[in-house]
């Protein structure tokens, strides 16, 4: 009879043997999802200052591993806030420390996708990782470290302290990987595409490993307000942050737990839904008991008079920003933008972005080109799983007078302070009904603006053929005539011509 | 014979054409001096507009008219067009060249006048007919369609290089083309009483060979198919001119019947223009009662002959005399149909010896 074992495993030790679901499922999504997560932590990192970003990423070749996959080392640099020095060792080398752990809208979700990286690369090359970073003070420090991956600790192999003369402040993280840079490339480019898109305010550079320099420069510096942190909203809670908020929470009784712990429930909701649940207001929520805490969670979903949750928490790009990044990124002829006003999901506040751009450098490929955002990140797999895919195909274009084969690209960017991703590696959104009705909704305004130009731009071309005509043969009818009738000179036809143009002519 | 006259005609003919022309060029180009948008009216050729005139013994044109104005961007590139094949038909009138359908629609192309295809410049060269009242061969412009003529008739042509030259239709076995030259030519003489038109090449043929022309003293005609609007002018003028009476022979179908109809009464597509009927023309043959008569071998009637039987039982032209409403009623019931070589089962010469001489004293 076989013995089976129980052991807890660390946090670092889970996510080392299914690091798949982070996105690190074989050398050339490794190395994508690698360089994504970092630059993401260092974008975070200059908006949490509403500093305009300059992110520095180069990837250099360090040796053969395999026939297909090479060792790199990957270095990206930032302008961000910094890390304190005491926080560094933790917030690069244990898995699930970190500053992303309450409500607002951030990139990262879990502080995951930095620290994988990380281990991944320690996985696969056995090197250590060196973390150079200031807030901005006197000093600077370097650290050396490796992830203890069985205990989920930090090792500090070595610990300097530079003197920080030009006031510098940023990251700078630089470690190797495993990986294949072939294979990855296209998606890479097209991320840091598609990051400056949403980005417009961030000067972006990406050093290949053949020395080619990819440069994407800032079109504006103004940036969004950064997101407040918020409370949770009543319907968006389950049983596991009840518990947490129950054990810290200073509060004696539930009717001030309720007013102090939640977002929008202020002294009357809260005994209004005291006396919905038939729960006492002056209970301690610190004596529920767990079927209790239980009934109280599906309790806050039943009821109906909770205030919707506002989207001070989120930070979407606004309307001027992505109409920028989508002028600077695609060079269309035609665009047009719209934001939705904020909606939630399930408890959580979340606002829907759309655009919609036509003609100039947008290639015609029989289909919409789609590009997909969620929180400023590009989304770049698993396109037809995705919810606006879903919405793009349902909809009906002819009634807009577009059609696939026109040079179009949609850009949908949902924001939220949970987006509804259906797997941790970040690559789609799931297809909710509310999520669903603000895309359909934000397309069809831009989707009548793009009719509207194209109503416009096909009455100004029917004129503009219209004097192609008269200007074409009125002089032949000119020349004919006056042949035909043995004179010498032909009719003056100017002023036929200038009739014509009178009326209508109209400038795009 | 009055031949001088005919001279006059011809010539007279001409100048009518070339002024007419001149005078659309002037209308035009004053228009546009004055800073007008040119526009010309001409009768509507839109199936609406066209009535059978029982007195004229043909379709025309009714009153409605249209405008093809060069303000409307719609009738620029046609208008354009029609000024260009105007001063087209006016060079190879005045030069005394002619010039063929698909001629134009190439020639137009030097001139970056481009017509969509023949059917285009067909069209525009029918609305220069409408609007000056004279057909195409007026302007020198001749279908590439040929039929031919035989008999003892004396010409003299008009044509550059064979001005007041002579020539007897008798001097070529094959018959003589009715092409621009013979066209345009002035009658001289002739000793023949009638004409006979026919169908077929080999009917013709055969015609010359058992010197038809000769035993019935006539012109024969042959309108291969279809007449061209040559050989309908042409018909025209032996009757009119020389005052001949005309029988023609066709096969024994629909279709035959009505090759002889366009020959009396025109076409609907022909509305515009006059002098291409020979009213007083008669068929002669092969009527659906010489097939019963004559017990001729034949071929059923298929559905797209019998649909054309019903067309025409309702046509205009056919209501003018019983004959043919009696022939079609007939064709309707025996619902087989008989060609001209049908004869032939009776010996080669039966047709000549004993069918036309009958048939000639019937349709007198």
């Amino acid at each position: 009879m076989a013995q089976v074992t129980f052991e807890e495993i660390s946090a670092s030790d889970f996510f080392y043997r299914n690091r798949d679901i982070a996105g690190f499922t074989n050398p050339t999504r490794a190395i994508f999802a690698a360089i994504r997560e970092l630059v993401e932590n260092s974008l975070d990192a200059a908006e949490s200052l509403k500093i305009p970003p300059e992110i520095y990423v180069r990837l250099s070749f360090e040796g053969e591993a395999s026939k297909e996959t090479q060792i790199y080392k990957l270095r990206v640099e930032d302008n961000g806030i910094g890390v304190p020095p005491r926080h560094i060792p933790s917030a690069f080398g244990q898995v699930l420390f970190g500053s992303k752990y309450k409500l607002k809208q951030q990139r990262g979700t879990f502080g995951l996708g930095g620290k994988m990286a990380i281990l991944y690369g320690q996985i696969t090359t056995h090197q250590p990782a060196f973390i150079i970073s200031s807030t901005g003070i006197s000093k600077i420090f370097m650290y050396k470290l490796m992830i203890d991956i069985q205990r989920n600790r930090p090792i500090i192999l070595d610990r300097r302290v530079f003197l920080n003369k030009e006031g510098w402040r940023g990251t700078i993280v630089e470690f190797s990987l495993e990986g294949d840079y072939l294979r990855a490339m296209p998606k890479i480019l097209d991320y840091f595409k598609q990051t400056a898109m949403v980005n417009p305010y961030a000067n972006l550079t990406f050093v290949d490993p053949k020395g080619r320099l990819y440069k994407f420069s800032r079109a504006t510096t103004l940036m969004p307000d950064p997101p407040k942190e918020t409370l949770p909203h009543p319907y968006g809670v389950d049983v596991e942050l009840l518990q947490r908020l129950i054990q810290v929470t200073p509060y004696k009784n539930m009717l001030e737990f309720l007013k102090n712990h939640f977002h929008r429930v202020g002294e009357i909701t809260a005994s209004k839904f005291l006396e919905f649940s038939n729960i006492s207001p002056s209970k301690n929520p610190k004596k529920l008991s767990h079927d209790e805490i239980v009934r109280l969670m599906h309790m806050l979903k039943k009821f109906k008079d909770f205030l919707p949750p506002d989207a001070s928490c989120l930070s979407p790009l606004g309307e001027e920003l992505l109409r920028t990044g989508v002028l600077k990124e695609l060079k269309p002829e035609f665009v047009a933008v719209h934001q939705r006003k904020p909606s939630t999901y399930a408890g959580h506040p979340f606002i829907v972005e759309v655009a919609i751009a036509y003609g100039g450098e947008i290639p015609q490929k029989g289909n919409f080109i789609i590009y997909r955002f969620a929180n400023r990140i590009p989304l770049l797999y698993d396109e037809a799983s995705d919810v606006s895919v879903k919405v793009i195909n349902a909809m009906n274009w002819r009634r807009y007078k577009v059609t696939p084969d026109m040079p179009i690209a949609i850009v949908v960017h949902i924001c939220s302070t949970k987006v509804p991703y259906k797997t941790v590696g970040k690559e789609f959104i799931a297809d909710r009904p509310e999520v669903r009705r603000e895309i359909a909704n934000g397309l069809r305004e831009v989707a009548r603006q793009l009719q509207h130009f194209l109503t416009k731009r096909e009455h100004v071309d029917k004129e503009k053929k219209r004097l192609g005509v008269f200007g074409r043969y009125l002089p032949k009818i000119a020349q004919f005539s006056a042949k035909l009738a043995g004179r010498e000179k032909t009719p003056d036809i100017e002023k036929l011509l200038r009739s014509v143009k009178k009326f209508g002519v109209e400038e795009i | 014979m009055e031949s001088k006259k005919y001279k006059s005609s011809i010539i007279e003919r001409r100048k009518e054409v070339l002024a007419s022309l001149e005078n659309l060029g002037i209308k035009i180009y004053e228009q546009m001096d004055k800073g007008y948008f040119p526009s010309v009216e001409m009768p509507s050729r839109s199936t609406d507009n066209i009535y059978y005139d029982p007195k004229l013994r043909q379709f025309i044109l009714g009153d409605k008219t249209v405008r093809r104005s060069a303000r409307n961007i719609r009738h620029l590139k046609p208008f354009a067009q029609l000024v260009w094949t105007a001063l087209f038909s006016h060079e190879l009138a005045s030069q005394r060249k002619t010039s063929t359908l698909r001629d134009v629609y190439y020639s137009a192309q030097a001139y970056e006048m481009t017509f969509k295809d023949q059917q285009e410049s067909n069209n525009i060269i029918t609305d220069l007919e409408t609007v000056l009242g004279f057909s195409r061969e007026d302007f020198n412009i001749f279908p590439e369609e040929r039929s031919a003529v035989f008999g003892d008739l004396t010409i003299r042509y008009t044509v550059p290089g064979y001005e007041g030259k002579t020539l007897n239709l008798t001097s070529h076995p094959d018959g003589v083309m009715i092409g621009p030259a013979l066209t345009s030519a002035e009658f001289v003489e002739t000793t023949a009483d009638k004409v006979i038109a026919i169908e077929k090449g080999g009917l013709f043929t055969r015609f010359i060979e058992e010197n038809v022309h000769k035993k019935f003293n006539a012109l024969l005609v042959l309108t291969a198919g279809q007449a061209p609007r040559a050989t309908r002018h042409f018909i025209r003028r032996l009757n009119k001119e020389l005052n001949l009476p005309v029988f023609i022979f066709t096969d024994g179908d629909p279709w035959g019947m009505h090759i002889a109809m366009v020959i009396i009464s025109g076409s609907a597509n022909a509305a515009h223009l006059r002098d291409l009927t020979t009213p007083d023309a008669k068929w002669s043959g092969v009527w659906a009662t010489d097939i019963v008569n004559y017990k001729l071998p034949t071929d059923p009637l298929d559905e797209i002959d019998m649909k054309r039987l019903y067309e025409l039982q309702k046509d205009p032209r056919y209501k003018e005399d019983p004959l043919w409403q009696r022939e079609i009623k007939t064709f309707m019931k025996i619902k087989r149909k008989a060609e001209q070589e049908a004869f032939s089962r009776y010996g080669l010469t039966y047709i000549v010896d004993e069918y036309l001489p009958a048939k000639l004293e019937e349709t007198r």
